[in-house]
């Protein structure tokens, strides 16, 4: 019984990983942009979501949807702002661009809502579902189900529109997509405005099970564990490898010495890089001479 | 424009490539010996404290700079070296001889998690050393026999020829004979078959190997002396701050390691030391800063890290060469004076998959 409901809080931790995971892989999929700050944009999305609820006092279904709105356009915004000008430019200067707006949306954040936690007002905190002694809270149920829809829609969507199959061109070559007049520019502003509202979801699910504060967006480290352990740029395998590490967590944290825990995704992480280094859904692949 | 006509072998082999050099390098090294006599104890203990900076730039410069490969963990191999260091000092061990235990031991560390680096190559290696940094973070909470723990252990003072380092004076003297020493060290070996095959592995991976460069072992080299440099520095950065306590050590110092690369300007080993001056006048400028700032902006918290975000986003996006290649652009402005063209410096870009597989 105790194994299970382990696996249940694993799951839906496993879930948040998975999720902010999917940002970072949509984006490196489409841009081969590696954005370090999902984690941030997360935590930006659950304030703006506390300012809504707990301030503004709107209804949460109006919340979410517009916490999404905003959250896509600050997506946009950051692209057409700062990152298009390095459309092409070696990936590491991307990456360390990205660190550097994590700490600025960091220091931004806490100027603005301050840096003690905050609860957000969720209908979906605070009740249990009992089922033959196993307790599930609504907000562990809430993250795994808001997975699961998000993850199937993200399927339609890249599988059945245009705009869609059009995304997947322009991750292929950007190039070829160009000439066959995919507008390669809107499209990567939109990949990115996608990116953040799914990071925003993860934040509004989250949101009740840890308090909201700046220092939040640190998840994302662990979240990029996870999107390594899936195989990068594999989008299912970015689900996969947060729930992986996810559960290994909670299994960790009973069975071994306190604080391994809080390491035994980076460990998982190096583990898989020397046993398998392309991941679990390996998409990568490199040159042979 | 100046053209240096070789006229024997010897002119290839110097360090310095024409009699301006020599002047300008030999007068800043006069400076920077003179110096004590006249400045306050104070800021000598701030210049030691970016030659330490130096030490440890130099170190990642080789890594990320001439190797091309970014390490978001270095702050793990100052702390390996700090607390080595100590470690070794607190057993008795002499500063002249603990030093040297010290770096020796980050390099071993750096070759051994360098082993499985030579099977990844650019995000994922980033990430892998990002992983080892939070493990030795780990590691050091919790070996509390060597470390202290979260109580932090005291650096013992340092002896040298039977004259204590520790004051102001003679630290300044430490750090910049190791600064000096590394800097040499580095300049050869750049020259050597060595340094060239790191250069080679950065700006092309495929082209390196096809020229029978053997990749995983000029890889596991460059991040063994990369992580020796920067635990050469730890172990003078735990005399200067004098109290080792894990939080001495994050994730931010190795992104502020990588800031200083970046600003001074990655590929040159002058961008090390501008890398290392802004570093260390930084906190310095924020500090007074906030005295300036109306209040409502000085009390942010956070407030630093984020004005380090910014600059690094600032130089990402206008000046990717630094610091260092303002001041070639400067150089190279007067000396062509009215032909000069604005595409000299262009960066070049790839926008195909292929381009990238380097």
């Amino acid at each position: 019984m105790e194994i299970l409901q382990l696996l249940i809080i694993g799951l839906s931790q496993g879930c948040v990983y998975g999720l902010i995971a999917l940002g970072f892989v949509l984006i490196y999929k489409a841009t081969e942009m590696v954005n370090f700050a999902q984690g941030d944009i997360m935590m930006l999305g659950a304030f703006v979501a506390f300012s809504l609820a707990n301030l503004a006092g709107l209804p949460f279904v109006l919340v979410f949807a517009a916490t999404l709105l905003i959250m896509a356009g600050f997506g946009m915004a950051l692209e057409r702002g700062v990152l298009r000008s390095m459309i092409g430019e070696p990936p590491f200067a991307v990456l360390m661009l990205t660190i550097g707006l994590g700490f600025v949306i960091r220091a931004v954040a806490g100027a603005i809502w301050g840096n003690q936690p905050r609860a957000l007002d969720s209908p979906l905190a605070g009740g249990i579902v009992e089922i033959q002694g196993l307790i599930i809270g609504h907000e562990n149920i809430a993250i795994v189900v808001g997975t699961a829809l998000l993850c199937a829609l993200l399927y339609l969507f890249f599988r059945f529109t245009r705009l869609g199959i059009a995304m997947q061109a322009a991750s292929q070559n950007q190039l070829a997509a160009y000439y066959l007049g995919i507008p390669v520019k809107r499209v990567f502003s939109l990949v990115w405005a996608i990116s953040a509202a799914i990071a925003a979801t993860a934040g509004i699910l989250v949101a009740p099970v840890s308090l909201i504060d700046p220092l939040m967006g640190f998840v994302g480290i662990k979240a990029f564990a996870a999107a390594i352990v899936g195989g990068f740029g594999s989008l299912p395998g970015a689900i996969v490898g947060g729930l992986v590490i996810g559960i290994a967590e909670q299994f960790v944290y009973l069975f071994l010495p306190p604080g391994v825990s809080e390491v035994s995704a980076f460990i998982l992480l190096l583990a898989m890089l020397i046993v398998r280094p392309e991941g679990i859904f390996a998409t990568l692949q490199q040159k042979k001479v | 424009m100046r053209f240096v006509l070789k006229t024997n072998y010897g002119q290839d082999v110097n360090l310095f490539l024409h009699g301006g050099q020599r002047f300008w390098y030999g007068l800043l090294l006069a400076v920077v010996l003179l110096a004590p006599l006249v400045l306050d104890t104070f800021y000598l203990g701030e210049f030691a404290l970016v030659f330490i900076w130096a030490i440890a730039g130099t170190g990642l410069m080789l890594l990320v700079g001439y190797t091309g490969l970014v390490s978001l963990g270095h702050a793990a191999f100052l702390a390996i070296g700090a607390y080595a260091h100590t470690y070794f000092l607190t057993q008795g061990l002499p500063f002249v001889l603990s030093v040297p235990l010290a770096t020796m031991f980050c390099a071993v560390v750096g070759y051994i998690v360098g082993l499985p680096a030579l099977r990844m190559t650019g995000i994922y290696f980033a990430i892998a050393t990002l992983a080892f940094e939070r493990i030795s973070a780990f590691v050091i909470e919790h070996w509390e026999a060597v470390t202290g723990g979260h109580f932090g252990i005291r650096v013992p003072d340092a002896t040298v020829l039977g004259s204590n380092v520790d004051g102001p004076v003679g630290f300044y003297y430490v750090c910049l004979g190791v600064l000096a020493v590394s800097l040499l060290a580095t300049m050869n070996l750049l020259r050597s078959p060595t340094g060239r095959a790191f250069i080679a592995v950065r700006d092309s991976e495929v082209s390196a190997q096809s020229m029978g460069i053997n990749l995983a072992r000029t890889k596991c080299t460059a991040f063994a002396l990369s992580a020796a440099f920067t635990g050469l520095a730890g172990s003078l950065f735990a005399h200067k701050i004098g109290y080792l306590a894990p939080d001495a050590f994050t994730v931010q110092t190795s992104i502020q390691l990588l800031l200083m690369v970046v600003v001074g300007g990655l590929g040159s080993l002058q961008g090390i030391v501008y890398g290392a001056i802004f570093l260390g006048l930084l906190p310095q400028a924020i500090a007074f800063a906030r005295d300036v700032l109306p209040q409502r902006i000085a009390e942010i918290p956070g407030l630093e890290p984020g004005i380090f975000g910014l600059i690094l986003i600032l130089f990402l996006v206008f000046e990717p060469l630094g610091i260092h290649g303002r001041w070639v652009k400067i150089r190279t402005w007067f000396d062509e004076f009215p032909l000069y063209r604005k595409a000299t410096y262009k960066r070049q870009r790839s926008y195909l998959r292929t381009e990238r597989v380097r």
